[in-house]
């Protein structure tokens, strides 16, 4: 169980993952306690995002099981995901809706109330000030990323962040401030997981460290 | 959870308004299959009484099949539906929702354009509510049957046949009621019976389809 008594703790139980005839990784245990950061390295195709869908209850293990505060992620299903913020390999962002449409979609859906004021100051925050109203098929790639991570500004209430790549495609600029995002979410007492290739500079009071072979 | 399920049929039908291209290709397609018969078939008032309906039916099963595909492929390879999945409603009332969106878009143009080309073929006008009424009960039942076969049929190669091959025997019951709806209204027998049974299949579809389709959706998106 977890050590503070205000986030449940995520674990994964002796996880193995194959796809189709590859072995991607086996017997992998870890706990990730309220106010700990687990980042998650590796190879190309070493199996980063298949650990990171089964930590979201996207992707069934082929052993083992993920537990949320004790529990099977799996039983919990609706219960889980809605102290959960997954921001995947793909955006999630729809070309023909507007970058405040699109934030706004992403928020009610993961069942958060947000008021229109609070999305352009999300949307501002991540430095996309004057695109809020612009169709997101005329935004750069890094600016689409930045729309699905300005989710996080919104979601201090949600005690667990997984991230594949949130750096991915993002400028200096952009990677600093998801950096503070994800920096203050952990010293509020939040567990975040992400991948990244890059040597960040995260600084968490439990900063875990998995890196996956691949074989 | 109603806010998320609003929100998911306005997303849906602001997509499809804006990117109207897509709907129209449906309704253009469903217009022109039924213009075509007159020309083809000849201008005899008697024959194209009869097969009205029938014509009318198939083209409309015709054309709500070749928008099914659309259901989930844009939110599938955009990453959209994995937050779905994720989200605190369950997925079952999820893709209820985006069913209300697709037939408000692909389906109800039809019904509310039936009657137009109905008088192509010289449809007695008095039995014209029963032939929409028909495809108002219908054509929901055959998006709801289709989000099955999309969901399965979900990122596959070549799922688009497959798809066809998958609903088709499910979606000829209700070619068979809905057509006999009206035919039997020219008829003389009435067509309560078959409206009746149409409602009976929408109800069983709306109660059941949601979920299997939600169930499909989580099987092909490991």
């Amino acid at each position: 169980m977890g050590k503070k008594a205000g986030t449940p703790s995520l674990e994964a139980v002796d996880l193995h993952c194959t796809r189709g005839e590859r072995k991607l990784f086996g017997a992998l245990n870890f706990t990730l306690h309220g106010g700990g950061l687990l980042r998650i390295g590796g190879v190309n195709g070493s199996g980063k995002t298949s650990l990171l869908r089964i930590a979201c209850g996207l992707l069934e293990p082929t052993r083992g099981e993920v537990r949320w505060a004790g529990e099977n992620i799996r039983r919990l299903q609706e219960e889980f995901w809605r102290q959960l913020v997954y921001v995947g390999h793909a955006n999630a962002i729809k070309d023909d809706l507007t970058a405040a449409e699109n934030l706004y979609v992403a928020c009610t859906l993961a069942g958060t109330r947000v008021e229109p004021a609070r999305i352009g100051e999300a949307l501002r925050s991540l430095g996309l000030a004057g695109c809020e109203n612009l169709p997101a098929r005329v935004l750069s790639q890094g600016q689409r990323r930045r729309v699905a991570l300005a989710r996080l500004a919104l979601s201090e209430a949600m005690p667990l962040w997984i991230l594949d790549e949130p750096f991915a495609a993002l400028d200096a600029a952009a990677i600093d401030c998801v950096q503070r995002l994800v920096i203050e979410h952990v010293s509020r007492g939040g567990a975040a997981m992400l991948t990244t290739h890059l040597e960040a500079q995260i600084a968490a009071a439990a900063t875990l460290r998995i890196d996956l072979e691949g074989n | 959870m109603m806010a998320a399920l609003r929100c998911v049929i306005y997303r849906d039908v602001l997509l499809a308004v804006r990117r109207s291209s897509d709907v129209m290709t449906v309704l253009l397609f469903f217009v022109i299959v039924v213009s075509l018969f007159p020309l083809g078939v000849g201008p005899d008032p008697a024959l194209l009484r009869t097969i009205a309906p029938g014509v009318i039916w198939v083209a409309a099963l015709l054309a709500s099949m070749l928008a099914l595909h659309r259901i989930f492929a844009s939110d599938h390879s955009d990453g959209a539906l994995e937050q779905m999945l994720l989200g605190v409603t369950p997925l079952g009332m999820i893709v209820g929702a985006k069913v209300v969106a697709h037939w408000l878009v692909s389906g109800l143009p039809l019904v509310l354009i039936s009657p137009v080309l109905a008088l192509q073929f010289d449809f007695p006008q008095q039995f014209l509510w029963t032939l929409i009424l028909s495809l108002a009960l219908g054509t929901p039942v055959l998006s709801l049957i289709g989000a099955i076969g999309a969901a399965l049929t979900l990122g596959l190669r070549g799922g688009g046949a497959l798809l066809s091959l998958l609903v088709l025997p499910l979606y000829v019951p209700v070619l068979v009621i809905g057509a006999g709806a009206a035919e039997a209204a020219v008829s003389g027998l009435g067509g309560q019976a078959q409206l009746l049974l149409l409602g009976a299949l929408l109800a069983f579809a709306a109660a059941f389809a949601p979920w299997a389709a939600a169930v499909a959706l989580r099987i092909s998106t490991e």
